[in-house]
């Protein structure tokens, strides 16, 4: 019966760690959205829903539960319905190698892939694949400018994240992401690897395309990019996707940079979501704080800066453990 | 090693059917009323002109090309980054070499002209 048992583990795992995603982080990370963006703009953001407002996205999704469901008499329908489903699947694929926490019998992880930093890899550029095919399968102008806009955007900011990911992989001499989190038992990589940190935090909003990134969905020119055409759950579904990338993202900056769960006194899994939290306060920091890019500043940033200075930033890592600590 | 991709399987597979399960509840109770203007392409409430699936010009395909380059060698680095410490010396100069070749064709394809918006 042993298989019989992993397969309930990976059962309930699963459907633990997909609830805790769309309703801890999403719900909640979209409504720490407004009120921080309210905060940053003398606003109160919402506040009639439940005690402070803390219900709100539960009332919106359901609102949007009860929208009719619109697919336009010109788009693909077959794209058009199946990139709803890809994009929040590969944002969620991203949290098989996060470890969230650690017990006595063990890491808290889904999986500890031995490859995890590779997987991780592979899966956060899943999305834009999504994001293609709903730009390309709505037949609409803007849509098909924002997935292509998307598709700019992974083309060069996907390159800084694997330069980062292999700079730590060399400093822990492993990819599985839980050796990476006990190789920071003495120094967080984030005080080793400070520039490493700093590309890969500006690479994983442009890969989230937030705001200076958000060049795929900015407002004032393509409406609502790539999703203009979706309305209802399907918007939904799309806001799920983005944000559960964006906490993925967050959530591997801890374990790469900022030791994961690893922190004093209180329970591991606090500290790791305490960390979390403030990546992702640092986010919206972001978005409030610089205008928005304009697509070639985008690429020539990248090519141009990013690019070669992460690939300094590895010469010198490699030399370092290489030539000089052994 | 398999039951490792067993359980991402598995995760893929209960993920795709709980992801599909809001688009079945919608299937189930959203209203519906149709008329044919509702299921026009939206277009900043103009008449809709033309198709979205024309010839359109992807402006960064040249960095595309050097994005398959630097992808390709981002998947070499990574199992040497896992060994090199092991390797010693040796692996450094090695990757040093293949580096400084793919950084020249980096500053070769700045100097043509390649990392520009056309």
């Amino acid at each position: 019966m042993a298989w019989g048992w992993e397969l309930l583990r990976a059962f309930v795992g699963t459907i633990i760690i997909f609830s805790a995603v769309a309703f801890i982080a999403v719900m909640f990370g979209v409504l720490l959205e407004r009120k921080i963006s309210a905060w940053m703009q003398s606003r109160l953001g919402p506040k009639h829903v439940g005690p402070q407002g803390l219900l709100q996205t539960l009332a919106d999704t359901v609102k949007l539960l009860q929208k009719e469901n619109i697919v336009p008499a010109r788009a693909d329908r077959t794209i058009f319905a199946s990139a709803v489903v890809i994009v929040p699947l590969a944002a969620l694929l991203d949290y098989v190698v996060i470890p969230f926490g650690t017990t006595r019998s063990g890491p808290l992880i889904f999986r500890d892939l031995n490859i995890g930093v590779l997987y991780f890899a592979a899966t956060s550029s899943l999305v834009v694949i999504g994001i293609l095919m709903a730009g390309w399968g709505s037949n609409n102008k803007y849509a098909l400018i924002g997935g292509l806009r998307s598709a700019a955007q992974m083309v060069t900011y996907e390159i800084p994240i694997g330069l980062c990911l292999v700079t730590v992989a060399l400093m822990a001499g492993s990819l599985s992401t839980v050796t990476i989190v006990n190789g920071q038992q003495h120094l967080w990589y984030v005080v080793a690897q400070p520039v490493a940190f700093l590309i890969f935090l500006i690479a994983a909003i442009a890969e989230v395309n937030r705001v200076p990134f958000d060049l795929v969905e900015a407002e004032s020119e393509l409406v609502a990019g790539y999703f203009s055409e979706y309305s209802g759950m399907r918007f939904a579904l799309f806001q799920l996707g983005e944000y559960g990338e964006m906490f993925a993202m967050a959530a591997m900056a801890v374990t790469l940079f900022l030791g994961g769960w690893r922190g004093p006194v209180l329970p591991p899994v606090l500290w790791f979501v305490i960390k979390l939290y403030a990546l992702i306060f640092v986010f919206m920091w972001v978005r409030w704080t610089y205008p928005r890019f304009r697509i070639d500043q985008m690429l020539n940033f990248s090519w141009k800066v990013l690019i070669p200075v992460s690939v300094l930033n590895l010469v010198v890592t490699a030399f370092f453990v290489v030539a000089v600590h052994r | 090693m398999l039951l490792d991709w067993g359980y991402v399987a598995i995760f893929a597979l209960v993920g795709a059917a709980m992801v599909s399960l809001p688009l079945l509840i919608i299937w189930l109770i959203s209203p519906r009323s149709d008329y044919p203007q509702k299921f026009e392409t939206y277009e900043s409430g103009v008449p809709t002109i033309g198709q979205a699936w024309s010839q359109f010009h992807v402006r960064y395909y040249l960095f595309s090309l050097v994005f398959v380059v630097f992808d390709v060698e981002i998947i070499y680095l990574y199992p040497w980054a896992v060994v090199a410490r092991s390797l010693g010396q040796l692996a450094f100069w090695e990757m040093l070499t293949f580096l400084v070749i793919l950084v020249l064709g980096l500053l070769y394809a700045w100097r043509r002209g390649a990392l520009e918006w056309v």
